[in-house]
């Protein structure tokens, strides 16, 4: 299964783990199976309607899904996904 | 809640946001979490806010960020925190910090006035994300 590495704010809600695997063919299948194992992480990751946070970015491998094709970007059994979280303020 | 930094790395962070100074300088902190949260290294980054906002604000790409998370891995630490800097403001968080603060980060803040690093309080986020509350920094 794709690995999921969970960065360092949002392990409080996967029990501590780093890293989950994850089921799914495309990284939405993977973030709706994350999200129905730790249900709490889920509002840190999307809003309300169901999008992704604008803060929120996942890189498969070193490429962010952004560049590729979103949340349909395919996964095949050995990639791995992050969640990057941008950082900001003042 | 306490972070320990030696006082080697709170000299490298000074460094770090003197040179930056008047604009914002950020950085992650490296290290380790467990009944203390221990700062072993940092990781100084680009401010890649837009030149005439960086007095005010910091920006950490995701580009960024992955490059600090391979660099922690590497070490064999995680990233715990970010430090940045308040020129010529005090070392308390802004409305905008709390906005944008993720959960469970020690954000230490540097105060710099008139080029001088003068010095750094850390913050963590309330769990319901309403406020900021301070913990102790223990130089050790």
């Amino acid at each position: 299964m794709p690995m999921l590495r969970i960065p360092t704010p949002l392990r409080t809600y996967t029990d501590g783990q780093s890293e989950v695997a994850v089921r799914g063919a495309t990284v939405s299948d993977a973030l709706s199976d994350l999200s129905a194992r730790y249900p709490s992480i889920k509002q840190h990751i999307f809003n309300e309607n169901g999008e992704l946070r604008p803060f929120v970015n996942l890189f498969k491998g070193e490429e962010n899904v952004r560049n590729l094709r979103g949340l349909d970007t395919p996964l095949s059994e050995n990639d791995r996904l992050r969640i990057i979280p941008s950082i900001a303020g003042g | 809640m306490t972070v320990i930094l030696s006082a080697a790395l709170q000299a490298e962070i000074y460094a770090h946001v003197e040179k930056t100074y008047p604009e914002e300088g950020a950085g992650f902190l490296l290290g380790v979490d467990g009944p203390w949260r221990r700062v072993v290294s940092i990781y100084p980054l680009a401010n890649q806010r837009e030149e005439d906002a960086r007095h005010n604000r910091y920006l950490i790409s995701p580009q960024d960020y992955l490059k600090g998370e391979m660099a922690a891995e590497a070490q064999g630490l995680d990233i715990v925190g970010v430090y940045h800097s308040h020129p010529d403001h005090p070392d308390r968080p802004s409305e905008f910090d709390r906005e944008w603060a993720q959960p469970y980060f020690s954000y230490v803040i540097t105060s710099v006035q008139a080029g001088k690093a003068v010095e750094s309080r850390s913050w963590r986020l309330s769990e319901d994300r309403a406020q900021f509350l301070e913990e102790i920094i223990q130089i050790a």
